[in-house]
């Protein structure tokens, strides 16, 4: 199975709270006016400019090993290889929200427009987590209806460049899912244009295989730590 | 409240459109540009910089406030330049080597040009070369390293190793920043300071320029 996918841009509208904390305003704080306005016109920006688009394909265990130790750069202990080795399915995704709005975040900042461009900024960072968690839905949905998926099961995604998996699998992503179809390019330091793209591995498998302690030797460089909150979900469900 | 206060306080406001009729009506008074520019524009800057230390305020304000900043300059700048007035010193910015994300080292430069430092901003995937290239040929005092990847990281070291091999370490100094980085990383690789974020960056560079 390999699907493409021109997604609705009202799917992935991140939510004003979202887009506020990514400015550093804490959720339990109610914004002044002028910072809920900026907040609205750049979910307006996003709502204009956004082109979520995505490509999800299956692939076998056997060929995600290649693809997985990239230039063999991997941290010996990356949860990503435990858990990808005890899944029972795998798809390789990889999704843009579009050049355009880069473009627009670029233009506002030219123009001194340095408070809006900022939240856009935050804004289609939301957007695009939003639309690579539309794609995994869609493989789990895909799963359901064939048979493959039922409650013992869940299932996340892993990007290189987190959770010790090297950048250098990129790629062996991109030759094997093709993301120029949906105009994402890579360039020689395995980065996307445009740069608002996310792409990895969506993985399935039994709940337990998801466990794991934060406590690898690079969980101490990383600042966001969401793969607790996305994987205490995942048992939770 | 005299004109100059006011400036500070419009600033502070994020009023772009006031601010440039105040320093338009400072330059007609005859006060001093550098007044006008220190005790006004930079003065209200510092204030904000305070504030969103102190979590009083947040990054949304900070950028208001650096347009209106910008406001005052644009009339400013070729005062400045006619009459010869130095800049607070000069910065060499960008993101490193196989780098393109610059949202954070733009709000940086913004924030340094806010406090009246020069800022050369070479933009994203820029190589160590090119750093410190420019730093020579500009005689910038201070390189700023940004990187948001745990990948590119090193080469921050490899901008500071090469500096050490042209003989150029210790005489630039060399600020690094991004989500990923610590201070004990900037220690690890010799750079100057870690700067958390744009407040941190100017308080630093001002450190660096002998300015408190």
């Amino acid at each position: 199975m390999r699907k493409i996918f021109n997604i609705s841009v009202d799917e992935v509208i991140p939510p004003i709270g979202s887009v506020l904390a990514a400015q550093g305003i804490p959720l339990h704080l109610k914004p002044d006016e002028r910072t809920l306005h900026l907040a609205e016109e750049a979910i307006l920006l996003f709502r204009r400019y956004a082109q979520p688009t995505g490509i999800v394909m299956e692939i076998s265990r056997d060929d995600f090993d290649v693809i997985y130790v990239g230039d063999g750069k991997n941290a010996t202990d990356s949860p990503v290889e435990p858990i990808y080795k005890l899944s029972d399915d795998l798809a390789l995704f990889a999704i843009t929200i579009d050049e355009s709005i880069c473009a627009e975040i670029s233009k506002l900042f030219e123009r001194n427009d340095f408070a809006l461009g900022s939240m856009l900024d935050a804004a289609a960072s939301e957007g695009a987590e939003l639309t690579a968690q539309w794609i995994e839905n869609f493989y789990g949905k895909h799963l359901v209806k064939i048979g493959r998926f039922n409650n013992k099961n869940d299932i996340l995604r892993f990007s290189p460049g987190y959770c010790g998996w090297h950048m250098s699998a990129q790629k062996k992503i991109f030759k094997t899912l093709r993301p120029e179809d949906i105009d994402i390019e890579l360039n020689s330091s395995f980065l996307m244009k445009p740069l608002k793209s996310i792409s990895g591995i969506i993985i399935s498998g039994q709940k337990e295989i998801f466990e794991f302690d934060d406590t690898f030797s690079f969980c101490k460089d990383c600042t966001t730590h969401t793969c607790r909150d996305r994987i205490k979900a995942a048992i939770d469900r | 409240m005299t004109v100059i206060q006011e400036l500070s306080e419009q600033l502070q406001q994020g009023n772009p459109k006031n601010v440039a009729e105040l320093t338009r009506q400072a330059i007609n008074e005859n006060i001093d540009i550098k007044t006008i520019l220190d005790k006004g524009l930079i003065a209200g800057m510092s204030v904000i910089g305070e504030k969103f230390k102190a979590h009083e305020i947040f990054l949304p304000h900070v950028l208001l406030a650096a347009k209106a900043m910008y406001a005052g300059m644009d009339l400013l700048k070729p005062l400045l330049l006619k009459e010869g007035i130095p800049t607070r010193g000069k910065v060499i910015i960008g993101s490193v080597q196989g780098d393109l994300h610059d949202i954070g080292k733009n709000l940086v430069a913004i924030m340094l040009k806010g406090a009246g430092f020069e800022v050369i901003d070479l933009g994203n995937d820029v190589s160590p070369e090119k750093f410190l290239d420019t730093a020579e040929k500009e005689n910038a005092g201070v390189v700023g390293m940004s990187a948001l990847l745990t990948t590119t990281m090193p080469v921050m070291k490899k901008v500071i190793d090469l500096a050490r091999a042209r003989g150029l370490y210790g005489k630039k100094r060399f600020i690094v920043g991004g989500a990923p980085l610590s201070s004990e990383y900037a220690k690890e690789i010799g750079a100057d300071a870690y700067c958390f974020d744009g407040v941190s960056a100017v308080e630093t560079v001002k450190r660096f320029a002998g300015i408190f």
